[in-house]
């Protein structure tokens, strides 16, 4: 890598003697802007498809068939988003997603923090057991039960509904884990003391624990709902009604195939990035959160 | 370390039932259900099931077509794979120069994270399409090779794996870049002091530290190449052109749902838990490992 030369960069000196800062004039550092220029490029590359589907949903059909193709965006980007806002049902499918991503998240963290409190702070009969049971629910993704969960959901008459599109994925074992994980470090001293001035789990674990676990919370929802609003598999499934319909399955009806439709992809991309803008959102919003997330739920 | 815990006979099951509720529910018995399946062969209008043993299991293995979904999986897994891991080592590595700016560029490459990989499926159909696209139309000045997904399996498959590392390479960035910034920087200094060159420093401190992580990531990509795969494939080519992304996820919905053949999708089903379930079991070897270290 022909970057790989800053590395050799000077360590800062600040705790040198003076001596060393006497003023030398150090030559234009091309290092770095080599590594500048290769990042940026890096960048580019990866917003590429994302500038071109919103080029695209800012043309008209005769600009998006036009060769050699526009690479910038033209000013039709209302009447595309009207357009798609009003043709695939879009705030039913939004709303249906937005339902989802929140529902799960938020039922996640409820009953995996419930449960690695029971963990944790008690000692009971089947706890092992308990433990593994949540433990195994990572090796059964959707995909390896995808028939017979269809049939479960369909003997509890759960199909096109929000129970069955969210219930079943508030099961986590990872969410689990990471409740269990930082309780852990909770000192001891705090149980000992709340249990000397008589104070009850549940005021423990709604007055003390919930207080210290607003990062981890934030920072598992960010995550979560993410997944959630992402979610494929599962709604293609359990669903098959318009009104029930999340919005990445939403958008298939929008694919102009070749040779049967009217190459309308100005319309497809406006719908595609209303689509991805609320999940893309939430991770720059509330980047920080979501990066701690990312990493500490993999522990 | 003992901790003080709270004495109450029957509120921890009342705060693990929720949880334990839905695993069963919804993980354990369907999961039994798929192996009880796996057994047994359902008519096609669905009124009789009749035992049939591992003749499911023996069908499967005997036709080519489960075979070319077993290659395609691994085509897509590895180049899913190896793109994510390669690209986010690079940029991962160059942002950690020293240079500024450091969060600025982990924010430009992190967001397509958000975006479903059906949805950037459904972009990069655009940005590969045989009329419109610009990539064939940029390819047009320096071949003449038609690269047109419809028609040349190749082309569709790196489309689907394109798309689908697209989404994943700022996870795979997130990860280095963790792992990079933990390396103390005294040690680099030293070894640099001692006149290891960059690429010297790279091969032999920066990577072995970096190890554990990678390993880790390449279990979790694969997890994701194998199992998040169904949506980029369905919304796109739906296995086409001529089964050429028919991969092994894409299979077991299309011969259950579409084919309403239970049981050859519940053999599947059993045989893509047997490989979770190592891929599983190898991820947590690394889990345990690192956690001895620190």
């Amino acid at each position: 890598m022909s970057a790989g030369g800053t590395f050799a960069a000077p360590a800062r000196v600040a705790a040198l003697p003076r001596v060393v800062e006497a003023p030398r004039r150090r030559a234009f550092d091309w290092g770095s802007v080599v590594v500048h220029a290769l990042l940026l490029i890096c960048v580019a590359v990866i917003a590429f498809p994302l500038y071109y589907a919103f080029v695209i949903s800012t043309q008209t059909v005769q600009e998006v068939v036009a060769r050699p193709p526009i690479l910038r965006p033209s000013v039709h980007l209302l009447e595309n988003y009207a357009e798609a806002w009003g043709r695939s049902h879009m705030p039913r499918l939004l709303w249906n997603s937005a339902i989802v991503a929140v529902v799960s998240a938020l039922g996640k963290i409820a009953i995996s923090m419930l449960s690695a409190f029971a963990i944790v702070y008690f000692n009971f009969r089947g706890k092992a057991i308990a433990f593994w049971m949540i433990f195994i629910t990572l090796m059964l993704p959707v995909e390896v039960r995808i028939m017979s969960t269809y049939e479960v959901i369909g003997s509890l008459g759960w199909l096109n509904s929000y129970a069955g599109l969210t219930v079943p994925l508030m099961a986590s074992a990872t969410a689990t884990f990471l409740f269990r994980q930082f309780y852990m470090t909770v000192p001891n001293e705090l149980v000992e003391a709340a249990q000397l001035d008589g104070v009850g789990p549940l005021r423990f674990l709604w007055a003390f624990l919930l207080p210290l676990s607003w990062a981890n919370i934030a920072a598992l929802f960010v995550v979560l709902f993410i997944f959630g609003w992402n979610q494929y598999l599962w709604p293609l499934m359990i669903t098959n009604s318009e009104a029930m319909r999340v919005v990445v399955i939403g958008l298939q009806d929008l694919i102009p195939r070749t040779g049967t439709h009217v190459p309308e992809w100005n319309v497809m991309m406006a719908a595609a990035m209303m689509a991805l803008l609320p999940p893309v959102t939430v991770i720059l919003v509330m980047q920080r959160w979501f990066v701690k997330g990312l990493i500490e739920t993999e522990k | 370390m003992k901790r003080s815990v709270f004495r109450n006979r029957a509120l921890p099951y009342l705060l693990v039932l929720p949880q334990i509720a839905v695993t069963v529910v919804f993980f354990f018995w369907p999961a039994f259900e798929s192996l009880r399946l796996s057994l047994f062969r359902t008519s096609p209008f669905g009124d009789k099931t009749s035992f049939v043993g591992l003749e499911n299991f023996r069908k499967l293995l005997t036709t080519p077509e489960y075979y070319q979904s077993i290659g395609n999986t691994f085509v897509f897994a590895s180049g899913v794979t190896a793109i994510g891991l390669g690209a986010g080592l690079f940029v991962a590595a160059l942002a950690t120069q020293k240079i500024r700016g450091l969060a600025a560029y982990r924010t430009a490459v992190l967001w397509p994270y958000g975006i479903a990989p059906p949805i950037a499926g459904i972009i990069f159909l655009f940005i590969f399409h045989p009329s419109y696209g610009v990539l064939p139309y940029w390819l047009g000045f320096v071949t003449s090779y038609e690269f047109n997904w419809l028609l040349k399996g190749w082309v569709a498959m790196a489309l689907v794996i394109l798309a689908t590392a697209w989404t994943h390479v700022g996870y795979n960035i997130a990860f280095f870049l963790a792992g990079l910034l933990a390396i103390p920087t005294s040690v680099l200094e030293a070894a640099s002091v001692d006149g290891a060159g960059a690429i010297r420093r790279f091969r032999s401190i920066i990577f072995p530290l970096l190890s554990p992580i990678t390993f880790y990531l390449l279990v979790v990509n694969l997890i994701f190449s194998f199992f998040g795969s169904f949506g980029v494939i369905h919304a796109v080519t739906q296995g086409g052109p001529g089964g050429a992304t028919e991969i092994m996820v894409f299979k077991v919905y299309k011969d259950g749902f579409i084919g309403l053949n239970l049981g050859s999708s519940a053999a599947q089903s059993v045989l893509l838990m047997i490989l979770v379930i190592t891929l599983t079991a190898l991820q947590f070897r690394f889990v345990e490992k690192r956690v001895t270290y620190s």
